[in-house]
């Protein structure tokens, strides 16, 4: 049968009124394409209502012992018991600054060698596979050897959360350094810059961004290895109250501190990130 | 900034992979005038680009030696500015900051022994190079804001703050559209003609060689040798309509003709391309256990 030529070729929209500008279909379940912002950020939220609720509904039924799964309810009430009574303003203070010492000292050691071990070969083959070896001894292994050598106070503390991040941040530091494009550095040499610079003006800036992410992700291991230095032997800390509050079965403290400890994970995770993106808005990352 | 005399003396190169001895390059020499833009061209493989990487000291020759007015250089240095065929502009330092990074280089400094002066005038200069290449308005911009070609403007412009004796550029437009290389074409011909810098140009784009250049080596495939030396004579300052020279045509041809000797004439390709796509082929026993597995 042959086709009516003119009526495909004839123009449709002519006589209809002005067609409405196409909306951008989202596309939901593509690989990696973005979904908008704020679709992004009520997922979010929806989770954690969800888990909330989960709780909720878990926590009244009767197959769940109240000892072992208290109610929200009686979990909020433990909460504003903390602010008339209890330690939790010590505790929060004295683990900061635990871990903020620890992984001070951790970084501050970590980038220059983690950049030695990156630019110099010389450098990798003394200190990796050294390395290597030492991450593979499982931290608290060493909790009572840090006992032996640093006593009780505060520093076999600090050690076990130095110990705890060092070796893995010098790993990722020194893979920063190599990730970076061997072309900068050629175009370094034709420029003129003698060996420092090189690394000083060309690797350590062009590292950064990979550097300051490691460091964000290794806070988040600092706090881990500070609970397990807390629970074994300390006077006051989150970890050491955690103990403390399940010897005498106080399960809704021990979900107070539990959830504290997240919030406090989660907000210094987001603050790394702001001060990331702000800092290197040069470069052009689509990670969330 | 008067260009420097850049000379090849027997330098060769030879890879050693798994026990094998692999020539790259035979021993070449040749002689650039100061001023002079001189192009390589050949076939992928021939090893221009490892000579350029020779000279420029990013590369260590099996042989001979590179000089440069007169004294022989070995280690990479700035009185070689390079241009490469990658984007290499430093992402965290604005298009202003790249093209002044040669300068916060003490070594730099230090070789020329620059006074506050000299500074100042090597600054206004590096301002008047960025207007020259139409980056005024881009000043602040960081490399991933940028296009390519303007990424390869910025990358001439850093090159050329050092004011080196000789710039090299190893196929520096060869990731651009036709549009944008034929704009960057004409660019460095303006720049040549303000600064009469000595250039040494890798390309395997016939057409972009004899339009720049004023002489053309041409190369031979792998172990590469310089095959033919010519010079161009073409009117300057060059125009894109003087791509439609009798003498631009003719030495097109010219060069065509070395690249492309040795090449399979015999039609044992067509004859292939035939037997594969014809219903013939496809009845072919062998063709069909292969393709349906």
């Amino acid at each position: 049968m042959a086709v009516d030529v003119e009526a495909v070729d004839r123009p449709r929209v002519a006589s209809q009124p002005a067609a409405p500008v196409p909306r951008r279909r989202t596309r939901w379940f593509a690989p990696r394409r973005n979904i908008p912002d704020r679709a992004y950020g009520g997922l979010a939220v929806a989770s954690f209502i969800a888990a909330f609720l989960f709780w909720e509904w878990v926590s009244h039924q009767n197959f769940a012992d109240p000892v072992f799964l208290p109610s929200p309810e009686k979990v909020w009430a433990a909460a504003l018991g903390f602010l008339s009574e209890g330690d939790l303003l010590t505790d929060v203070k004295v683990s900061f600054l635990r871990v903020s010492a620890g992984f001070l000292i951790s970084a501050l050691l970590a980038i220059p060698i983690g950049i030695l071990m990156g630019a110099f070969k010389v450098g990798e083959g003394l200190m990796q596979p050294l390395t290597e070896f030492v991450r593979y001894i499982p931290v608290p292994a060493l909790i009572p050897l840090m006992m032996v050598l640093f006593g009780i106070g505060e520093l076999p503390k600090m050690m076990l959360i130095f110990v705890g991040t060092f070796f893995q941040l010098v790993l990722m530091v020194a893979d920063e350094i190599r990730r970076v494009p061997y072309d900068l550095l050629q175009a370094g040499y034709t420029l003129g810059a003698k060996r420092r610079e090189l690394v000083l003006k060309i690797l350590w800036p062009a590292a950064m961004p990979g550097i300051f992410d490691a460091l964000r992700l290794c806070n988040g291991w600092a706090w881990t290895y500070l609970v397990v230095a807390e629970l074994v032997a300390a006077n006051e800390g989150l970890g050491y109250r955690i103990l403390k509050f399940s010897r005498y079965l106080q399960t809704p403290k021990i979900y107070v501190y539990l959830i504290l400890l997240g919030i406090i994970g989660l907000s210094l995770d987001v603050l790394f990130r702001r001060f990331n993106r702000a800092a290197f808005h040069w470069a052009a990352t689509d990670r969330r | 900034m008067p260009g420097g005399r850049l000379q090849i003396r027997d330098v060769s190169k030879t890879f050693v992979a798994r026990n094998k001895v692999t020539q790259a390059l035979v021993p070449t020499s040749f002689d650039i005038e100061p001023g002079e833009f001189v192009s390589l061209v050949g076939p992928s493989g021939c090893g221009k680009s490892t000579l350029l990487y020779i000279v420029a000291g990013l590369e260590d020759c099996s042989g001979g030696e590179v000089l440069v007015n007169g004294v022989s250089v070995c280690d990479p240095g700035p009185d070689r500015g390079m241009v490469f065929q990658n984007y290499t502009l430093f992402p965290w330092l604005t298009v202003k900051e790249n093209t002044r990074f040669p300068l916060t280089l003490a070594a730099n400094a230090l070789a020329y022994e620059l006074s506050e002066a000299e500074v100042r005038t090597r600054l206004d200069r590096i301002a008047a190079l960025i207007e020259l290449m139409g980056l005024g308005d881009f000043e602040h911009a960081y490399p991933r804001e940028l296009s390519g070609g303007m990424k390869q403007r910025v990358a001439i412009a850093r090159a050329l703050a050092n004011e080196p004796a000789v710039l090299l550029m190893d196929e520096p437009f060869g990731a651009l559209d036709a549009q944008t290389r034929e704009e960057m074409q004409e660019l460095v011909l303006l720049v040549r003609q303000h600064l009469q810098t000595t250039i040494l140009f890798v390309t395997h784009d016939v057409d972009e060689a004899v339009f720049l250049s004023d002489r053309i080596l041409v190369m031979t495939p792998r172990p590469g040798r310089v095959r033919a030396d010519l010079r161009v004579n073409l009117a300057s300052p060059r125009t894109v309509e003087g791509k439609l020279e009798p003498e631009f045509i003719r030495l097109k041809r010219e060069i065509f003709g070395m690249l492309h000797e040795g090449r399979d004439t015999t039609g044992a390709r067509d004859t292939l391309l035939r037997r594969m796509f014809s219903n013939e082929g496809a009845k072919s026993p062998q063709m069909t256990t292969d393709d349906h597995r």
